[in-house]
């Protein structure tokens, strides 16, 4: 199947498919953004312990999507993952490190014996649910500001910022994109929360209040950071790669053409952010609580957008600003024929490990987390 | 070619790897292990329904989950680490070995995600058999993903499948059946996997001597006693058998590691098996001085594990440094100056292709072709250099054989006792059991240790020396990095372990809520 498709195509392919698993792994933000949200919504134990074991279960799906959305470039654009790794190194290295104190802290938070304390496996999830998203965010920004390095003739990254990779917070153009994705990642937590958790007990009641209400509240903050970015985006100038000769300049509106250009992706974009907004909306409805599904499709269906206008259309998805000709392109970055061909029947397996995951998902979920179920203390398995 | 500040950011890259691996790896061997054994704990469950089964495995389940939690912020790290600090071997072989990293997260990682919460908190929430199944996954899941992860390791031992790409400057895939279906990550997946069933098993034998020790939960203890030492016992003659195969592959493709573990310097016919010994710390390649100052030697045996026949000649370290020419082996002397031929011929061959002087480019490729097999060693400076430190890798090795000897013995004990009813007798035995966990895990790290010091000085054997396939950084952002994460893991593996002494001291849970 995959033999008769010609190198570009694999190539398209492959940056279409881990676009795809990049924007899924932002609608999986909901953990971090309910993670994020743990101290305004949940003012008791048993609030908090409804809302860390309702994300408890979902924490595992989402820091495998990140690692897979990793292994996926690893594996297809491996310029691009030893250039960005290896050069953007702190970073990476903050944001893995964001994702460590998250692992551990979901299991550790209820032990007896764990070192630390609850308190401080809260302010991890916390830091998490902040930095790894707002990093991660700043890294994603980048693909459309460009970073600091230089590649030698053997592939080689020579990185020509001290910084290593932080100097990207200096920019606001990336920031923006990481403070919406931050607001965003709530406003999912927010909906997930809602569509988890059985409220019908009174003593839970203030909590729905103040999720709906959070669902509102980090919606309206994050539109002036995506506002800023798309028309910065819209507007700026944008890495091109020149059709005749392969050389890489920088085009006026390039990022605005490439959405003109390919009318689906303008599509997403718009139906995306729809969606975000028709999910948010529903959660002002009482007692609506599917506004997750929505949202989360929406915010998938903008990621894949920006994925998408940042890698296809002739541009450089990993631009250098300091050495044009060094930026990665998905034709330059990418793996072999060979590899792109067998990685495409490896990944016929992902659906049906993403089947699983549906049905399971589904299965566990059929029924809501009670207050009742959080408050069996005598099982060892409540976080 | 290798200065000083090089060697001195090389050493502070190694320690970190090796850091996160070995940390990674405490965790991870319990965790595959356990899995399985939690897969047998509740199928006796489901098809006794006997409370007790459901007692053990919700027991053995929450160490798992602690274990697990561990081993997947250890795996992060671990994981990344490949772009992070080693980006120009990532470049360089991620064509071919990111893909089965890939295959890891999709058919192990992912499986194990979606089960685990099942499994963790679906008690209630599905049927019994629907919870087998996901338990049942979850092991699979888990020996999936180190069987995908070993691979990777493996090719770098014995690279096949594969051809170097002079217009990239990288390694590409050509074969994948003959990268995933290699006889030595199959051997290698077995022997690590079982060696990890073992630990988890003398885990289980520990803190259910413990508890017999101290008269608590004897029936839980007894009967994850019995399982656990059929179990390990099985899994020890399994990794015994894995071993003498790896070793075997290890004779045909990595002979330095071979000799090294063997402390063969000068190569023989008929050449014995060191059983014990210690080395001459003043020893070298190429000197007249005596290997040991002391050893135990089995002659003959060498010859025979190595070639499957007696009498063969087993090349030592000093014929693979220098050459030995009546038995046709290059030295690594020759393999250098070839291999700096190919590393000018390779510089001559991009210069010519961006004057875009076509007769020069084809030259210059043709030329390479013929030294192109040595070009890894054209990254060394002297013979010596492709020599694996010989004293950690020789006693690694033989502490390994030691243990792997001995703990089998230690679950056949177990068994017996617990068979014949008179374990809790028997006090020796029981205390034993408690320390035999740290046995388990010091024979599985220093396996480790053969395999990956014993591949030194190469990240991918005879192909890509570790000088080249670190990433450029300072030495002062690799030195901050590895206290950065020591200091990570330290307080990690102190919280994990607290957090599991107390679960075992505040033990299973009463048989009143079953």
């Amino acid at each position: 199947m995959f033999d008769s498709f010609t190198l570009s195509q694999l190539q398209e392919l492959w940056w279409l498919i881990v676009s795809l698993i990049g924007s899924l792994f932002i609608f999986m933000t909901f953990v971090q953004g309910g993670q994020s949200l743990l101290s305004y919504v949940a003012r008791n134990e048993l609030e908090k312990s409804l809302v860390i074991n309702s994300l408890g279960r979902k924490w595992m799906l989402t820091f495998s999507t990140l690692v897979l959305f990793g292994s996926s470039l690893f594996a297809v654009f491996p310029l691009f993952y030893a250039t960005s790794f290896g050069g953007a190194y702190w970073a990476w290295i903050t944001i893995l490190i964001s994702f460590v104190l998250q692992a551990v802290s979901f299991e550790f938070r209820q032990k007896q014996g764990n070192l630390l304390g609850a308190r401080t496996y809260e302010f991890f999830l916390f830091i998490n649910g902040i930095f790894g998203v707002f990093l991660f965010g700043i890294a994603v920004a980048t693909f459309f500001s460009g970073s600091s390095f230089q590649l030698d003739d053997y592939g080689q990254v020579l990185w020509q910022h001290p910084m290593q990779g932080l100097e990207a917070l200096l920019s606001f153009f990336n920031v923006a994109l990481a403070l919406f994705l931050v607001f965003l990642s709530r406003t999912l937590g927010a909906l997930y929360l809602l569509s988890n958790i059985d409220f019908r007990l009174d003593l839970v009641k203030d909590m729905e209040k103040r999720l709906r209400k959070a669902v509102t509240t980090n919606l309206t903050a994050s539109i002036p950071f995506l506002l800023y970015f798309m028309v910065t985006l819209a507007t700026g100038e944008g890495f091109a790669i020149s059709s005749e000769t392969g050389e890489v300049f920088m085009e006026k509106g390039k990022y605005l053409h490439n959405i003109l250009a390919m009318p689906g992706i303008l599509a997403m974009l718009g139906a995306g952010l729809l969606l975000v907004f028709w999910g948010a909306a529903k959660a002002r409805q009482p007692a609506t609580t599917c506004g997750i599904w929505f949202s989360g499709l929406g915010s998938t269906l903008v990621l894949l957008g920006l994925f998408l206008t940042a890698g296809l259309n002739n541009t450089a998805f990993y631009p250098s600003s300091f050495d044009l000709n060094s930026s990665l392109t998905i034709y330059n970055a990418s793996s072999s024929r060979y590899t792109l061909t067998t990685m495409g029947y490896i990944a016929l397996g992902m659906p049906v490990v993403l089947a699983c995951v549906a049905l399971f998902w589904h299965k566990m979920d059929r029924e809501k987390i009670s207050t009742g179920e959080v408050s069996d203390f005598t099982a060892k398995e409540i976080y | 070619m290798i200065d000083l500040q090089n060697l001195i950011l090389l050493d502070w890259s190694r320690a970190l790897f090796a850091l996160t691996a070995m940390c990674h790896w405490i965790f991870i061997a319990l965790t595959l292990g356990l899995s399985w054994l939690l897969a047998f704990f509740e199928t006796f469950y489901v098809k006794t329904g006997s409370g007790v089964w459901k007692r053990i495995t919700r027991f053995w389940m929450m160490l798992f989950g602690i274990s697990f939690t561990s081993s997947l912020a250890t795996g992060i790290i671990f994981r990344f680490q490949l772009g992070t600090n080693w980006s120009n071997f990532a470049f360089m072989a991620g064509d071919i070995i990111g893909v089965p990293l890939a295959a890891e997260i999709i058919f192990g990682l992912f499986l194990m995600a979606a089960f685990y919460a099942v499994m963790f908190f679906g008690w209630e929430r599905v049927s019994k058999k629907t919870h087998l199944f996901a338990t049942w996954i979850v092991a699979l899941g888990s020996s999936l993903s180190a069987f995908w992860i070993i691979v990777a390791n493996a090719w770098m031992q014995h690279p096949v499948g594969m051809a170097f790409n002079p217009d990239k400057a990288r390694f590409e895939m050509q074969n994948f059946s003959e990268i995933l279906l290699s006889p030595v990550a199959i051997s290698k997946f077995a022997h690590a996997a079982s060696s990890s069933f073992q630990v988890a098993a003398l885990f289980v034998l520990a803190v259910s001597s413990w508890y017999l020790l101290k008269g608590r939960h004897q029936d839980f203890a007894k009967k994850s006693i019995l399982v656990a030492s059929v179990f390990g016992l099985l899994s020890s003659v399994f990794t015994g058998f894995t071993g003498n195969v790896a070793a075997f592959a290890n004779a045909r493709n990595q002979p330095m590691k071979l000799a090294v573990i063997q402390g063969l310097y000068d190569g023989e016919e008929s050449a014995g098996l060191v059983l014990a010994g210690i080395l001459n710390p003043d020893k070298f390649p190429g000197d007249s001085k005596s290997p040991f100052l002391h050893k135990v030697r089995i002659p003959g045996l060498l010859s025979l594990l190595a070639n499957r026949e007696s009498g063969l000649f087993v090349p030592g370290i000093n014929d693979l440094v220098f050459g030995n020419s009546k038995y046709k082996i290059m030295g690594a002397e020759r393999k250098i100056e070839q291999g700096k031929i190919a590393l000018e011929l390779l510089s001559q061959y991009k210069t010519a292709q961006k004057e875009k002087n076509g007769t020069r480019t084809k030259m210059a490729l043709a030329n390479f072709k013929n030294y192109e097999k040595y070009m890894g060693y054209g990254y060394l400076d002297k013979a010596e250099d492709c020599v694996p430190p010989v004293g950690l890798t020789f006693y690694s090795y033989h502490v390994m054989v030691v243990l792997g000897l001995l703990i089998p013995i230690i679950f056949l004990f177990f068994l017996y006792h617990t068979y014949k009813d008179t374990i809790f007798r028997k006090k020796w035995l029981l205390r034993f059991g408690l320390v035999s966990v740290f046995l388990g895990y010091i024979a599985s790290l220093a396996g480790w240790i053969v395999a990956e010091v014993g591949r030194q000085p190469w990240v991918i054997q005879n192909i890509l020396p570790v000088s080249v396939a670190r990433s450029n950084l300072t030495t002062g952002t690799v030195q901050l990095s590895f206290f950065l994460f020591l200091f990570l893991f330290t307080v990690l593996f102190i919280a994990t372990i607290r957090i599991m002494l107390k679960q075992i001291h505040i033990g299973p849970e009463t048989p009143r809520i079953e």
